[in-house]
This record gives C-alpha cells, sequence and structure tokens, in this order.
C-alpha cells in the first residue's frame, strides 16, 4: 500500500465523508482449528474467548510470559474451536511462534497469510457502495460481526470492522479475487463515491479514532495496561493466560506510566521518539503524532508517567530543540461512528 | 509561473533565484509531491548567517517533517509570512507564492556550481 494515491489529507477527509477503500493484505491470517482450540486459544490470548459465538469477532492482545505485548489481534469465530486470527504484518513470524509454543496436537495451526489478501472499505457510504457493486447483504450485519458472501462462486468474509473510526467493512479473500475486488472498486467505485486510500490516511484516520497502532504505541516494552486496553484483559478469566500473573502484579502495585492522547497548543508536530515534559522535568515519550484533518489540530500519543495522565495537564514537547505546549486530551479525538449492536 | 530553466537547483531540492546578490528560495514541484500536504513551516529567523548545504528551515507535512537546506551561503534577509497562516502555498505554487526565504549571497559565484534544470531533472529522475 502506498503512503497515498492523491494527498492525505484528501483521502483521510474522503473516508470521513463518503468512502474510500485500503489494500491491507500486508495483515496475517492464522486458521485455528481442532479439538480444544478453544481453550487453547483462551489460555493464550488476554480477552476472554466466552464473548465469541459464530460470526462474531473479538479484539486481544497477545502477551509474553512477563506480561510484554508481542501483537494485538483479531479473532473471528467461524465454529466452536474453529477460528481466524487476523495479525499484523510485522508480527506474522513471531506470532505463529508465539502460539505454536502453547498449541496442544489436536490444535491444526496454519499460517494462510500467503494466500489470503484483504481490502478495506472505510467511511460512511461502504455499506451502500458494497451492496451496490457485489450485491452483498449488510444492513443486519452489526459491529464486529462477519458473515460469508459469495463473488464469482468463491467465498468470501465480510466483517463490519475496521481501523479508521468510520463504519465500514473489511473482505477476506483468496488473493486472485481479492484483487477482482480492488479492480472493480477501483473501476466504478468512482462513481458512487470511493476512491483508493493509502498508508498515510489510515494513520491520521487511527489516530484521530485513538486506536493504538502497534510498533508505535504498543510494543515489547509495554503492557496492555499500560496502553490502556484492560478492556481487553480479562484478568479474572478461569485458568488465566499468559502473562497474566506479572500483569495482575502490575495493576496491584499500580500503573507508573499511561498512554494517553495530546493536542498541541502551538503549531509544530510532535512525532514519534519525541520526549514529553512536564513543569521543565521529563515525563515521557511521544508514540503517534501527527496533523489531524478531522481535529484540525496537531494531535498525537504518548507515554506520560503517573500524575501527567489526567485530561487537561498541562505538557511540553520537545521539538527540533524546542519545548512546545501540549496539553493531554481524552481519547478518541473524533468520536468513533461505528454501527451500533 | 517564473522561467524554471533559469532557476539553478539543489542536489537537496531546493531552486534558487538570484538576483544581483540576493537569492529567492524555495522547494520543487517534485520536492512538495513527495512531502505532500505541508501543514506548517518553520521559517528562519531574519539576519541569520547561514552556509550552504546547512539546514535552514523546516517544512512539516501530514507525512513527515523535512530539513529545508541552504542552497548558497549568506545572511537571511526575508522568508515568506504568508506561510505562516497558509503552509499549503508551497504545495500549491511552489515556484512562485509558496517561496520559502531570501538570502544575501556572500558569495553569489556559487550559483554557476548549482544544478542546471536538465541536470536536476536527470539527478530527480536517476534518484528513482
Amino acid at each position: 500500500m502506498p503512503v497515498y494515491y492523491t494527498s492525505i489529507i484528501a483521502e483521510h477527509n474522503q473516508t470521513r465523508q463518503s468512502c474510500s477503500f485500503f489494500d491491507v493484505s500486508h495483515l496475517g491470517e492464522f486458521h485455528v482449528k481442532g479439538p480444544g482450540a478453544f481453550r487453547f486459544l483462551q489460555y493464550r490470548i488476554t480477552n476472554d474467548m466466552n464473548k465469541l459465538k459464530d460470526g462474531k469477532i473479538i479484539y486481544s492482545l497477545l502477551c509474553d510470559e512477563k506480561g510484554l505485548t508481542l501483537d494485538d489481534i483479531l479473532v473471528y469465530q467461524n465454529k466452536p474451536d474453529d477460528y481466524y486470527l487476523i495479525v499484523n504484518a510485522g508480527g506474522i513470524d513471531r506470532d505463529f511462534e508465539a502460539f505454536h509454543k502453547y498449541a496442544p496436537e489436536t490444535v491444526s495451526l496454519e499460517n494462510q497469510s500467503g494466500q489470503m489478501a484483504c481490502v478495506a472499505i472505510q467511511g460512511p457510504k461502504s455499506e451502500e457502495i458494497l451492496e451496490k457493486l457485489f450485491g452483498f447483504r449488510l444492513k443486519e450485519l452489526g459491529y464486529y460481526r462477519f458473515k460469508e458472501e459469495r463473488l464469482k462462486g468463491e467465498p468470501v468474509w465480510v466483517s463490519r470492522s475496521g481501523y479508521t473510526g468510520e463504519d465500514g467493512f473489511e473482505i477476506f479473500s483468496s488473493n486472485a479475487l481479492a484483487g477482482l475486488v480492488w479492480d472493480q472498486l477501483v473501476s466504478e467505485g468512482k462513481k458512487e463515491g470511493a476512491l483508493p486510500a493509502g498508508l498515510g490516511a489510515r494513520n491520521t484516520l487511527r489516530l484521530e479514532a485513538g486506536n493504538v497502532l502497534y510498533g508505535n504505541d504498543l510494543d515489547t516494552t509495554t503492557t496492555p495496561l499500560e496502553a490502556g486496553l484492560g478492556w481487553a484483559v480479562a484478568l479474572d478469566k478461569e485458568g488465566g493466560f499468559v502473562g497474566r500473573d506479572m500483569l495482575l502484579v502490575q495493576k496491584e502495585k499500580g500503573l507508573k506510566r499511561r498512554l494517553v492522547g495530546f493536542k498541541m497548543l502551538d503549531k509544530p508536530i510532535a512525532r514519534e521518539h519525541y520526549p514529553i515534559y512536564k513543569e521543565g522535568k521529563k515525563a515521557g515519550v511521544v508514540t503517534s503524532g501527527s496533523y489531524g484533518p478531522t481535529a484540525g489540530c496537531n494531535i498525537g500519543m504518548g507515554y506520560v508517567a503517573k500524575g501527567a495522565e489526567t485530561p487537561g495537564t498541562s505538557i511540553e514537547i520537545e521539538i527540533h530543540g524546542k519545548l512546545v505546549k501540549a496539553e493531554v486530551v481524552a481519547l478518541p479525538f473524533v468520536a468513533k461512528k461505528h454501527k451500533k449492536g | 509561473m517564473p522561467d524554471t530553466s533559469k532557476l539553478r537547483y539543489a542536489e537537496t531540492h531546493e531552486w534558487v533565484n538570484l538576483q544581483g546578490n540576493i537569492a529567492t528560495v524555495g522547494i520543487t514541484d517534485h520536492a512538495q509531491k513527495e512531502i505532500s500536504d505541508v501543514v506548517f513551516v518553520e521559517l528562519p529567523k531574519l539576519d541569520r548567517a547561514v552556509k550552504q548545504k546547512e539546514s535552514a528551515m523546516i517544512i512539516e507535512s501530514v507525512k513527515a517533517a523535512f530539513d529545508i537546506y541552504a542552497p548558497l551561503s549568506g545572511k537571511i534577509i526575508k522568508v515568506n509570512d504568508k506561510l505562516g497562516q497558509r503552509p499549503e502555498l508551497v504545495n500549491r505554487s511552489p515556484y512562485e507564492e509558496g517561496w520559502l526565504f531570501q538570502i544575501e549571497c556572500s558569495n553569489p559565484k556559487d550559483f554557476e556550481s548549482l544544478l542546471t534544470e536538465s541536470q536536476y531533472n536527470s539527478a530527480k529522475e536517476s534518484a528513482h
């Protein structure tokens, strides 16, 4: 996926106002199947697998034994003991190893990343455009649900999901079919209000929506609790999970730092790795930063020490050798517009 | 639009228009496309002495922050204040309204050592 096709801001606005499609085939897909698959995943990931049912999706973290974050993933339940995991591109090999290490012999774990592709269609007009161009029936499909549809006689999975904070869908299919979906969106999408968008807009959209990016806001030095993802960590689930004990200790001791959103009060953009100060003292580090086209100002996320995490706190960020004023704000920067249910 | 064949260019994608010993500097159309949506420019301070190839200012786009280098040595005598309110002029009009700063050159002859338009065009092609 290129950084942009025309302009990051134009593609960002296109997504918020109408519809954009993104080639996200870089995502990895694992198929986990067989007797004991539920129990295996329940122990391996942080979220509670009991929240799933057929056709439902959950977000989860994958932690190591120390409770540090190896990846953030999605779990799609096809049937009991039959799941698809969607993982980040950078983590495919490491994640596969991390799952494999705990997989019992009765469970097959297959990396299908090479054969599967994904096109994300995001924005308020997504449902209408997909129904019209591909004949899908999506009105009844709730947020974080998926269903099988058919294209050219081949099955594809369509989920109501995405990373932009807008209503939207992700279509998982074979590589060949994804090519056809993409070409059809390119040739017929324009007159319906859909245009291709790149990595740059995907980043500004997700940042405004307050969605973390693995590798920036979350990595093997941070825990899900510090990243504010405690809602996807079922500390009390039966049988525990890999990393739980360390996370429990961290929770009981109290978090020393937290991932927060901030808004720049002066012009420059704070970018990843820039140091954060509070009252002249080093208080943290920026993990993501950009101009927010919908927010209309420069925004970012970063880790700050305990005491600086409350919205309204004044901070400074060192940019090109100068301290620039910023303010901690509640996430998201732009309200999410996901379909209810 | 100025006659771009009369301008000289730095390998770092700045253009220079020399009148007497005053050099007007901006970034090329190729550079503005690469940088994409400019959202902030940190212009150099007036009277600052700059050396050829030294970072003179920063352009921020949605994508990243980019250093802009002084193509000639001298003193900054004027900056394009309009860019404070309208940084997008760098994208819309890189050779006219989106100019960046003027240098009073200490050694105007260095202009001749900069790239000509055809040299710049072939240099940027080969960089791809």
